[in-house]
């Protein structure tokens, strides 16, 4: 028992880093990236390349990887994101879910239909573990993952509170207009945001390669598990999304152990529940995910 | 000089477009009889396409709903009429029983997912329909991805069968059309125009917009439903894979968008296009898909008015007797 | 000296021009106050020379150089800067973050954060709060300190009185004299019209979107500010000239 609730748990900072990029997003532009999950695959498709054709272990594949990832975001942002949400917020879950159905399928079209994985590549790592005694063993890969969903989290913390990257990203996200009025290029400060944003999923990218394995059509998926993450931990705090990707984690671990469907089920079910409490309780307040305040727009 | 003002709801073009309605649902009645097969079971598919995007673009171009899970009410649409001919009902009675089933379930559903907002309500539909999935895998008649097929169907010879289907498919898909049509008409349609504009506004003026956004979600369930158990008798097996999976709401997304969402007429439009896209295009797989998203990017960035969109603004030509239009004219 | 010299301006809400035809020299190192009944375009002239409304036709020239297709942050960088009616501080983040988000792109001069927490004595203690948690003073306070770390040359005042007690009017219009010791140059909207009689040196009176009056405060009369305020006698056509 002790062994499925530090398994959870683990589980939880996957999911955590998996949501960091979609929270960002969302608080602080607004927009509901559709095409969230297949974007990580796209990275982890790119760390399979470079280890592929380098022979180097895709940590070393990072230092290439966060930065295309952030060039990407740029280019996502000026070509898609920015322009749909002019349209209104609909529009942008159309052009996002539409984005998201050519990058599964220009996968598809690359690579074909297999299962692919890094845990080739990162030796030893991907199946070591440490033994805790009393027979309980954690695997190293999930502990780092964990830890990355910590630092991940805690940077973007650090960064929105103390820099002036943060300041002017917060200040934009609160009210743009008034931004622009104190010199604050808002065009600029999108399409830093988006950058941030896809390094983190550059990042989950990698934690998705590295524990477990991805296909194509794997973005789905990811993004229905981030957005249930965000959705369950949705406090105050940027700390929710760990909260909630911990909680996701354990009910789909617990899950599993009833049934074998059971680890899906039970992550969703704890989804509709928590919506469920919340609809009781008559607070929608999750979306001050970042402790940011959307205007107007409720 | 004097103008004078005058709201019109029914013009020229609307009176004979709804003449073409009839001489066409008559014409299809008529193929019912004496068509060929293969017409007919492309007659089914293309009923299905009219359904699933008449009903998206009531949720998204009427209530403001984008929703990209609408494959559950598909699926579940297909499991029900299954479950029901494996208790024993009539198959075809089991069908349509299954959209009302699959209707009053989607009545508590709404209850919590009309709580979520723009992107949110898009993704929690995602999250409802792999759900439903995953609970009608649990049932052991399904035996899981592996599917079953509606064994029922045998018992009516394949060409009896097309034409029950074709007819059943065409009075439903009438019924729904129909039914959206009056809805739009009456003054539940003017509500629902307002909440499109401007939901919070209309809520202060009095407009019930949970109330309004509720029926719409519920009907946009039970066309989603028989769509499901359409296809189901059209295509006879029943993978749930195929049933739940998102393509679906991806098909739902280009047809209304490349047709003009918000528009009664574009919805069909867009089903049109996609029938004849899919028939010579479908072939292609992989770039298949590609182009239909490539599509629903260029449609949503750059043309979200979509093919009836542009015509009623540039001509101002409506073939249905949908809101109400000023005319002014300058009299003595 | 001028230093805003505007032509012609107009400005559109949808079909309605809320400005129209608008000609407006600012010195350099004065105070210009802009009065005019509710709905005749004053704050909309103010976000169209601050850069947040598009004008449709006219020139907005700043220290010579043509500033009207600039987007708002850039007129900032040149030194103009726009205190919103309504304050519009950054609700969720504190006193001292509100300032800094300005401070760090802003241009170098006179004003830091510390010189502002000096002239603003009030708001020292409430340094670490949010600012949506501040009285409507300490609001305003804010609101004028954001916009003066950024260093302008020219700061325009959207009814900064909106709202708030007189005696708290008094501690906000007391940055005024500091602002002249600065040779900062200050354009003021303004509904209370003893006040702007006592702090400016030159007056404009808006009515329906057109200029209808203006002169030096010294010149003019408390009667013709009120007549050219409610569109009395004066024909829109005809304006006075100083």
């Amino acid at each position: 028992m002790m062994g499925l609730l530090v398994q959870g748990v683990l589980l939880g900072g996957y999911y955590a880093i998996l949501a960091a990029g979609l929270a960002f997003l969302y608080s602080v532009m607004g927009i509901i990236n559709l095409a969230h999950g297949a974007l990580a695959v796209v990275a982890a498709y790119m760390l399979l390349l470079f280890s592929q054709m380098t022979g180097m272990s895709p940590f070393v594949g990072l230092l290439l990887v966060l930065p295309a990832m952030a060039v990407i975001g740029v280019i996502v942002e000026r070509g898609i994101f920015e322009p749909s949400s002019r349209g209104g917020p609909l529009l942008a879950v159309l052009a996002t879910f539409g984005m998201s159905v050519v990058i599964d399928n220009l996968l598809f079209q690359q690579f074909g239909a297999n299962t692919q994985s890094l845990a080739n590549f990162i030796g030893d790592l991907s199946w070591d573990s440490w033994d805790l005694g009393g027979g309980l063993y954690v695997g190293k890969i999930s502990v780092y993952t964990f830890l990355t969903a910590v630092f991940v989290l805690g940077g973007l913390q650090l960064l929105l509170t103390f820099t002036p990257v943060g300041r002017a990203i917060r200040a934009t996200a609160q009210d743009s207009d008034t931004a622009g009025l104190i010199g604050l290029d808002a065009r600029r400060i999108r399409m830093i945001s988006s950058a941030i944003a896809f390094i983190t999923i550059g990042i989950a990218g990698a934690a998705l390669g590295m524990r477990s394995s991805f296909s194509p059509y794997a973005g789905g998926a990811l993004l229905l598990f981030a957005f249930q993450a965000t959705v369950i931990g949705g406090t105050a705090t940027i700390w929710g999304t760990l909260i909630g990707g911990i909680i996701l984690g354990l009910a789909q671990t617990l899950g599993a152990q009833i049934a074998p469907q059971g680890f899906l089920i039970g992550g969703n079910l704890v989804f509709f529940a928590v919506l469920f409490i919340r609809l009781l309780r008559g607070d929608m307040n999750w979306r001050s995910v970042l402790r940011l305040n959307r205007k107007a727009t409720q | 000089m004097n103008p004078s003002y005058r709201i019109e709801r029914w013009t020229t073009a609307s009176r004979i477009s709804v003449w073409v309605f009839a001489l066409l649902f008559l014409a299809a009645c008529f193929l019912s009889q004496s068509g060929n097969d293969s017409l007919l079971s492309r007659g089914v598919v293309l009923f299905v396409y009219v359904l699933l995007a008449a009903t998206w673009n009531a949720l998204a171009g009427f209530a403001g709903l984008m929703s990209v899970g609408q494959q559950a009410f598909f699926g579940l649409g297909a499991y029900f009429a299954i479950r029901l001919s494996d208790s024993g009902v009539p198959v075809f009675a089991a069908m349509g029983l299954s959209a009302i089933i699959v209707a009053a379930l989607s009545w508590p559903m709404s209850i919590v997912m009309l709580r979520l907002k723009d992107g949110e309500f898009a993704i929690g539909m995602w999250v409802l329909a792999s759900l439903c999935h995953l609970l009608v895998n649990l049932d052991p008649l399904i035996q899981g991805e592996t599917g079953i097929s509606l064994i029922a169907l045998n018992a009516y010879d394949p060409e009896t069968r097309r034409v029950i289907l074709f007819t059943f498919a065409l009075v439903s898909t009438t019924a729904v059309l129909g039914f959206l049509f009056f809805l739009l008409q009456s003054r539940f349609g003017t509500a629902l125009q307002a909440i499109r504009d401007n939901d919070e506004a209309a809520g202060s003026l009095g407009v019930n917009v949970l109330k309004a956004k509720r029926l719409i979600f519920v009907f946009a369930a039970f066309g989603g439903a028989i769509a499901g158990a359409l296809w189901l008798g059209a295509n006879i097996s029943f993978q749930p894979k195929t049933y739940f999976g998102v393509q679906w709401s991806a098909y739902m997304i280009f047809m209304v968008l490349v047709g003009g969402i918000g528009t009664f007429e574009g919805a069909i439009l867009g089903a049109i296009v996609f029938f004849i896209i899919e028939t010579f295009f479908a072939a292609f797989g992989v770039w298949y898909l590609i182009g239909l998203g490539t599509a629903a990017i260029v449609f949503s960035l750059v043309f979200p008015q979509g093919i009836w969109g542009t015509v009623v603004r540039k001509w101002n030509l409506h073939l249905l007797p949908i809101g109400r239009r000023l005319s002014i004219s300058n009299e003595k | 000296m001028t230093q805003l010299e505007i032509r012609n301006l107009e400005v559109c809400h949808g079909l309605l021009k809320a400005v129209r035809g608008v000609d407006l020299d600012v010195n350099a190192g004065e105070v210009l106050a802009i009065v005019g009944a509710n709905g005749a375009g004053k704050t909309t002239l103010m976000r169209a020379i601050a850069g947040s409304h598009r004008a449709s036709k006219g020139s907005i020239h700043f220290n010579g150089q043509d500033i009207g297709a600039l987007p708002a942050h850039q007129r900032v960088k040149r030194g103009l800067s726009l205190v919103p009616e309504g304050r519009r501080l950054f609700p969720k983040m504190t006193v001292q973050e509100n300032l800094a988000v300005s401070a760090q792109i802003g241009r170098s001069g006179n004003w830091s954060i510390d010189s502002i927490f000096e002239v603003f004595e009030n708001l020292v203690k409430r340094r670490h709060a949010k600012a949506e948690t501040l009285s409507g003073g300490e609001q305003q306070a804010t609101a004028i300190g954001r916009a003066l770390v950024a260093n302008p040359e020219i700061i325009l005042l959207d009814e900064v009185s909106l709202g708030l007690s007189p005696a708290i009017v008094d501690r906000v219009y007391s940055i005024l004299p500091k602002l002249r010791a600065t040779a900062t140059t200050v354009v003021l909207v303004e509904q209370d019209l003893g006040r702007v009689l006592k702090v400016s040196d030159r007056i404009i009176c808006m009515l329906e979107g057109q200029v209808v009056l203006q002169g030096p405060t010294a010149e003019l009369t408390r009667e013709q500010i009120v007549e050219a305020y409610f569109g009395l006698k004066t024909s829109r056509k005809e304006k006075v000239q100083p």
